[in-house]
């Protein structure tokens, strides 16, 4: 079964001027019909206010649609009964780590979600050291949050959603503000959590380099989702890309341009060990 | 014409249990007209550098020249220091707060003490400068996109004619194309008014394409120095440190380990496609 499935989704919102009178409406979603199914690993790129936020917000009921549907593991997110349901379904980063992250001890923070769920203390614990240990923080458990890297704090922010065991895991550009090495981090943690954990994983993200591992890339624009495929496909039509404001990796530019220039390195290299072998082959 | 850093050592909360310190003997000099990258990860003591250099926090010892006078001396015009050296903080967008753009951006101006014309001036040169579009200089700061707000804020500080601009991670959470466009338009702002930069990135690729040099910071140190060739090449070393080379440094130097005689100091995507093409074309058959 697809653990997110939308048909014709619709949001939009009013348009207000500086009384609060209304003036109109934007459709921030229009029309999107998407499925993913259970364990897979999508990404959704898009350029700012393309809509994949917004599209991201319906996937644990923050946003619910104002035309079409939204199925989280078979519920719809429209249904009020549903709506804790769904949120422990799908369990959601965000962008910046400061903001949420609440607890003084990274232990306690992580703990925060499962024990508002009424989860029994030994299994708070239980659960606690198991996701800290599956995001790499476990040595960091006594430590204070403000006292680690945005990498780490992200990491922590993870450990906290996987411990209220969710079967899907919503992240809005994680690794926005962190450095190389805190980008790494957190998807080397992503990758984890999908293969140990069977985690359904939705990353929204602007840096190309980090969808390579998805089943499934989307790309939005205007609320539309304009190219869809493995990121091979995707990454193959560069210019296409480019015009919805969209990048490709480095390493498949670079293919890309040697093939401008008369090489002939087949479409839609994402690694560098295959540029290097494709051109090894040309030799 | 320059900014000079001699012997440079900072400490935060110096005597607590919180003393730390965040640059330890840096120096260096950055002469007029360059365009500099900053990089190091997370902590590294680029935020604290960068503050350094427009007098913003004071070094706990050593000196800092601007045009060849101590910035730490009494009589020093610290008012004029920062006009003169631009900074432009992280998500600068956070900071516009006027009711349309073009009364934002003449923010800076007014407060140098220029008259109101003089300021608007400054201001639509300012926008022009960053490609800010003029149907917009009337509307509201906050209904703008993101790329747009970054831009604006820019021209914020561009507005008081700094003869140094510092931009702290100018295209953190901007799609790829608004990133490259914010980039461009800063190398040719460079390029046409001979200001000097200094970028701060987490992007080694986007440093790669568009600086001289790059200062590399590590545990408030600086840990290399020298033309992007020069620091890629210590690649291994970087990687020890959280950072990187760009991924196409990388090819090269696959591609020299399976024997290919191409120059693996490549930082570009044109520079690699460059080298490797040299390769090839000594080589019948393989261009197809």
């Amino acid at each position: 079964m697809d653990m997110i499935h939308a048909e014709q989704l619709v949001y939009e919102y009013d348009k207000r001027d500086e009384e609060g009178n209304v003036i109109g409406t934007n459709r921030a979603i229009d029309g999107v019909n998407i499925d993913v199914p259970q364990g897979s690993f999508v990404a959704v790129l898009g350029h700012n206010g393309s809509g994949k936020s917004t599209l991201a917000k319906h996937m644990n009921a923050i946003l619910v649609p104002t035309g079409g549907t939204m199925w989280v593991d078979g519920r719809d997110t429209k249904d009020p009964e549903e709506l804790w349901n769904v949120r422990q379904t799908a369990g959601m980063v965000f962008q910046n780590p400061d903001n949420q992250i609440i607890g003084t001890v990274v232990e306690e923070d992580v703990g925060f979600g499962p024990e508002n769920l009424g989860v029994p203390t030994d299994e708070i614990w239980k659960r606690v050291e198991e996701s800290l240990r599956s995001v790499g923080m476990i040595e960091y458990r006594k430590a204070s949050p403000n006292k680690l890297s945005g990498g780490q704090k992200q990491r922590v922010a993870i450990a906290g959603v996987i411990a209220m065991e969710p079967k899907c895991i919503v992240l809005d550009e994680p690794t926005a503000m962190l450095d190389p090495n805190g980008r790494r981090e957190v998807i080397r943690a992503v990758e984890k959590l999908r293969k140990e954990k069977k985690v359904t994983v939705i990353l929204i993200t602007h840096y190309m380099e980090e969808v390579i591992a998805a089943d499934q890339v989307f790309v939005m624009d205007e609320g539309h989702i304009v190219m869809h495929g493995t990121p091979r496909e995707i990454f193959s039509r560069v210019d296409e890309l480019k015009s919805y404001r969209m990048d490709v990796p480095q390493v498949t530019m670079l293919a890309e341009e040697l093939r401008k220039r008369g090489l002939d390195v087949p479409r839609g290299i994402l690694r560098r060990e295959e540029l290097v072998e494709a051109l090894c082959r040309l030799r | 014409m320059s900014i000079t850093l001699e012997h440079v050592n900072y400490v935060y909360s110096p005597g607590t249990a919180y003393e730390k310190q965040a640059l330890k003997d840096v120096s260096f000099e950055i002469p007029q007209g360059q365009f500099v990258g900053i990089i190091g990860h997370t902590g590294s003591g680029k935020s604290t550098l960068i503050q350094h250099l427009n007098g913003l926090v004071k070094a706990t010892s050593g000196r800092i020249l601007y045009e060849g006078k101590n910035i730490y001396d009494n009589d020093y015009d610290m008012r004029k220091l920062r006009s003169q050296v631009g900074l432009v903080f992280q998500y600068p967008e956070y900071q516009l707060f006027e009711v349309d753009v073009l009364t934002d951006v003449c923010f800076g101006p007014k407060n140098q003490g220029f008259s109101p014309e003089e300021c608007e001036k400054n201001a639509r040169e300012a926008l022009e400068l960053v490609g800010f579009p003029e149907k917009y200089y009337k509307q509201s700061p906050f209904e703008l996109s993101g790329g747009q707000k970054r831009r604006a804020a820019i021209a914020g500080v561009l507005a008081m004619k700094p003869k140094v601009l510092i931009l702290d991670e100018p295209t953190a959470g901007l799609d790829p194309k608004g990133r490259d466009e914010i980039l461009d338009q800063i190398e040719k702002l460079h390029r046409e008014t001979g200001m000097t930069v200094v970028l701060v990135s987490h992007s080694m690729e986007d440093v790669a394409r568009y600086v001289d040099r790059i200062i590399v910071m590590n545990h408030g140190e600086k840990m290399l120095d020298g033309t992007p060739r020069e620091v890629f090449r210590h690649y291994r070393e970087l990687e020890k440190v959280g950072l990187a080379a760009p991924q196409v440094t990388y090819v090269m130097h696959d591609l020299k380990a399976h024997g290919f005689e191409v120059d693996p100091d490549a930082t570009t995507i044109e520079e690699a496609a460059d080298e490797i093409m040299k390769a090839f074309r000594g080589k019948e058959g393989a261009l197809a």
